[in-house]
């Protein structure tokens, strides 16, 4: 009998006054007695809608079922089967519009923590399991892979199990992508991805860093080295701008810019080359988890104030609900309905203040939300000495320019077919490279279809 | 990890090196620029390509020491490793096809501009180069720029060598005499606002190199971005190379001042552990 306490087991996390201070991980994880608890509110529904909910298909329900048993690296075994970066998941996906938002104990009070489970197994192997060596038998073919993030680990850890000899290219000088470039510390220590990618090592998967495709390879050059197929993983990097005046002042950053400076550079410890400014006021426009993820780490840099701004309302946001229920308890302060229409600058073009203008919602748009507009006249100042812009990124364009029949929509997205095929024959896309900026957990999902289509097409010649 | 297989000083302040590349050797082109970063702590900076063989699978860059990373790059000797070269990144120059062509350099720029020359005398076209310096003792690469030129004028501020007076002034009088359809001008970025300036009303197509603070330059951090015709640009994937007569300088000097305080404690840090 499942036990049917209404909410979730609690997981344990810093004081919100404390980690608004430090780098460390915010949420602790599950002990595993809590872990049995929790594992235990399962009702192993007969139709798994949890499952139905997960772009990459983990058997939720199977390995819940040995997280109560109290056999954990059963149940990372199961995980494992089919997602190849369980501690990366189970921290960093939306599990409320995914399994969580499936899972039927959520129709009467709070679903299950699938995610805190899947974390707790994934952490628990990390620290106490042993990899079971795993047998390949390489079949002799070797596959390319551009860009080490999620959709690019995923498929080579894929295509590695199968044998299949591959090499990933990555831009960067660390493998992970957004993981090690965008998502800070806090909520997905380093360490934890330098694990994953390690285990993909393991596998023979061969990394290769500093390599920028478009520039030092393109794709015919790396088909002319002998691979047989090549996936495309190479993400929505372009940072977008509003446009408006000022943008271009002292102390105005892309998210990107600014997080990558904190993640992958490390500019906030000590010794590390890589500046940053420190601020006491900072404005960070958009709404999406970037946006929180700027926000938190200009807390966390030691600035007093720090305001989202944000056009729409918080209904709207489409930042996962923990993040922003993380932000405000670490005293980010929310400005909802309200759109930057300057930067304000002193005499040293150093940014003073942004002007906002208040919104209103009116009838649905395109994207189903609501459309923002405008309130005449009700222009307003924050004193900000710095602004992050974190309005969504799009494809690199690196790629295609230098790829010759490689067909992509007018927002500059990678077009593939129903196998993932791109419009050259033999390379393959996903992930944000393909879909414009989405979830981590959607570009592995990709990630994972492309390796299957690769398999089958190679499997026939 | 790049090996570094050669070092010169060219001055007391500029060094020349060399390092095994291949994959990037095989594909720069002039114009092009590199990512460097010296080790696991290390801040990723962007130099130019000076040079580059593709046969030895080696690269040249040519560096000036003036901030944190520089000065410690310049240290760095023959079989010393430095951790990731990326590149070769940005748009290699577009020459075009001028007949008479005058290629300034200004300072540590006249390493830059020194193979765009080479490259043009290289394609039959008559070139004469400008090199200013503020004084005689800094003055690099003479030889080499005569070697690829019809006509070499050295300018220094204060008149130790060459002419007294600044490139401008020298292109005033050559542009007077006409017959130029390309200026390149690689240097300080005050130096190339008035090359621009200068070419202008003579209405001879000018290319400038932007040298903006970047991360990755990939186009991923947006912080190199510079207004170009009234339109923002990433110098890193756009650029390096501009039209110098859309170009607005003024802002790229301010946004290249960014991080001077924070890169001036760097340097006095490293200058007191030292010693």
């Amino acid at each position: 009998m499942a036990d049917m306490t209404p909410i979730k087991t609690k997981m344990p996390e810093q004081e919100p006054t404390v980690r608004n201070k430090n780098f460390y991980e915010v949420s602790l994880g599950y002990t595993a007695e809590m872990a049995v608890k929790e594992a235990n509110r399962c009702l192993n529904c007969k139709h798994r809608p949890c499952v139905s909910g997960c772009p990459v298909n983990v058997q939720i329900p199977d390995f819940i079922a040995l997280v109560a048993k109290g056999d954990f690296e059963g149940a990372y075994e199961v995980i494992k089967a089919t997602n190849s970066l369980p501690a990366v998941c189970g921290r960093v996906c939306p599990q409320e519009l995914q399994c969580e938002g499936k899972c039927v104990r959520g129709i009467k009070g709070e679903s299950v923590g699938i995610g805190r489970l899947e974390r707790f197994v994934a952490d628990y192997h990390r620290e106490h399991g042993k990899d079971k060596s795993v047998n390949i038998k390489p079949n002799g073919k070797k596959v390319a892979v551009i860009g080490a993030g999620p959709a690019g680990l995923t498929c080579a850890g894929d295509l590695a199990r199968l044998g299949y000899s591959v090499t990933v290219f990555e831009a960067f000088h660390t493998a992970g992508g957004v993981l090690v470039y965008g998502i800070p510390e806090f909520r997905l220590p380093k360490s934890v991805v330098a694990a994953e990618v390690e285990t993909l090592k393991t596998l023979g998967v061969n990394i290769m860093t500093d390599m920028v495709i478009g520039k030092v390879l393109t794709i015919d050059e790396i088909k002319e080295m002998g691979f047989e197929a090549i996936f495309i993983g190479s993400g929505a990097g372009l940072p977008m701008f509003m446009g408006i005046e000022g943008e271009d002042a002292l102390g105005v950053y892309s998210a990107n810019e600014f997080l990558t400076r904190i993640n992958l550079m490390k500019a906030y410890v000590d010794g590390y080359d890589t500046p940053i400014k420190k601020v006491k006021s900072v404005a960070v426009v958009g709404g999406g988890n970037v946006a929180m993820d700027a926000a938190r780490c200009a807390k966390r840099l030691g600035a007093e104030n720090v305001y989202v701004v944000y056009r729409r309302g918080e209904e709207e946001m489409p930042a996962r609900r923990e993040e922003v229920h993380h932000a405000k308890e670490e005293e980010i302060e929310f400005k909802f309905l309200c759109n930057p229409t300057r930067v304000l600058t002193d005499e040293n073009y150093r940014v003073t203040g942004i002007e906002c203008i208040k919104m209103q919602l009116g009838e649905p748009d395109a994207s189903g939300r609501r459309r923002p507009e405008k309130i005449e006249g009700s222009e307003f100042v924050i004193d900000v000495d710095a602004v992050i812009m974190s309005l969504g990124t799009s494809p690199n364009p690196l790629i295609r320019n230098t790829a010759k029949g490689l067909d992509v929509t007018p927002r500059g997205c990678i077009i593939v077919d129903e196998d993932m095929m791109t419009t050259i024959d033999g390379v393959y896309a996903g992930g944000d490279a393909v879909s414009g900026a989405a979830t981590v957990i959607s570009a592995m999902g990709a990630g994972k279809r492309a390796a299957a289509a690769i398999d089958k097409r190679l499997q026939k010649e | 990890m790049f090996k570094i297989v050669d070092k010169k000083a060219l001055n007391s302040a500029v060094t020349s090196l060399t390092i095994d590349a291949p994959f990037i050797a095989k594909k720069a082109k002039a114009g092009q620029f590199v990512i460097v970063r010296i080790d696991e702590k290390g801040e990723r900076i962007p130099l130019t390509v000076s040079d580059f063989d593709k046969d030895a699978g080696t690269l040249t860059i040519v560096v000036q020491a003036v901030g944190f990373t520089t000065k410690k790059l310049v240290k760095l000797n023959v079989g010393d490793c430095i951790l990731d070269v990326v590149g070769p990144l940005g748009m290699p120059t577009e020459f075009g096809t001028p007949k008479k062509a005058i290629i300034i350099g200004g300072g540590v720029g006249c390493a830059i501009a020194y193979p765009q020359a080479k490259t043009l005398h290289n394609m039959g076209v008559d070139v004469t180069v400008i090199a200013g310096f503020r004084s005689k003792d800094i003055v690099i690469l003479e030889e080499e720029m005569k070697a690829v030129s019809n006509n070499l004028y050295i300018t220094t501020d204060d008149g130790s060598y060459g002419e007294k007076g600044l490139v401008t002034d020298v292109l005033k009088r050559l542009l007077d005499n006409g017959g130029y359809d390309l200026v390149i001008a690689i240097g300080p970025v005050i130096m190339m606002k008035f090359v621009a300036l200068t070419t202008k009303p003579y209405s001879v197509k000018t290319i400038v190199s932007l040298n903006p603070i970047m991360i990755d330059g990939t186009g991923m951090c947006g912080g190199c971005r510079v207004k170009v015709g009234g339109e923002t640009k990433f110098a890193c994937v756009d650029g390096p190379d501009f039209d110098g007569h859309l170009v607005d300088f003024d802002e790229l000097m301010r946004r290249n001042s960014l991080f001077r305080e924070e890169e001036a404690h760097a340097c006095r840090l490293e200058e007191k552990n030292n010693g």
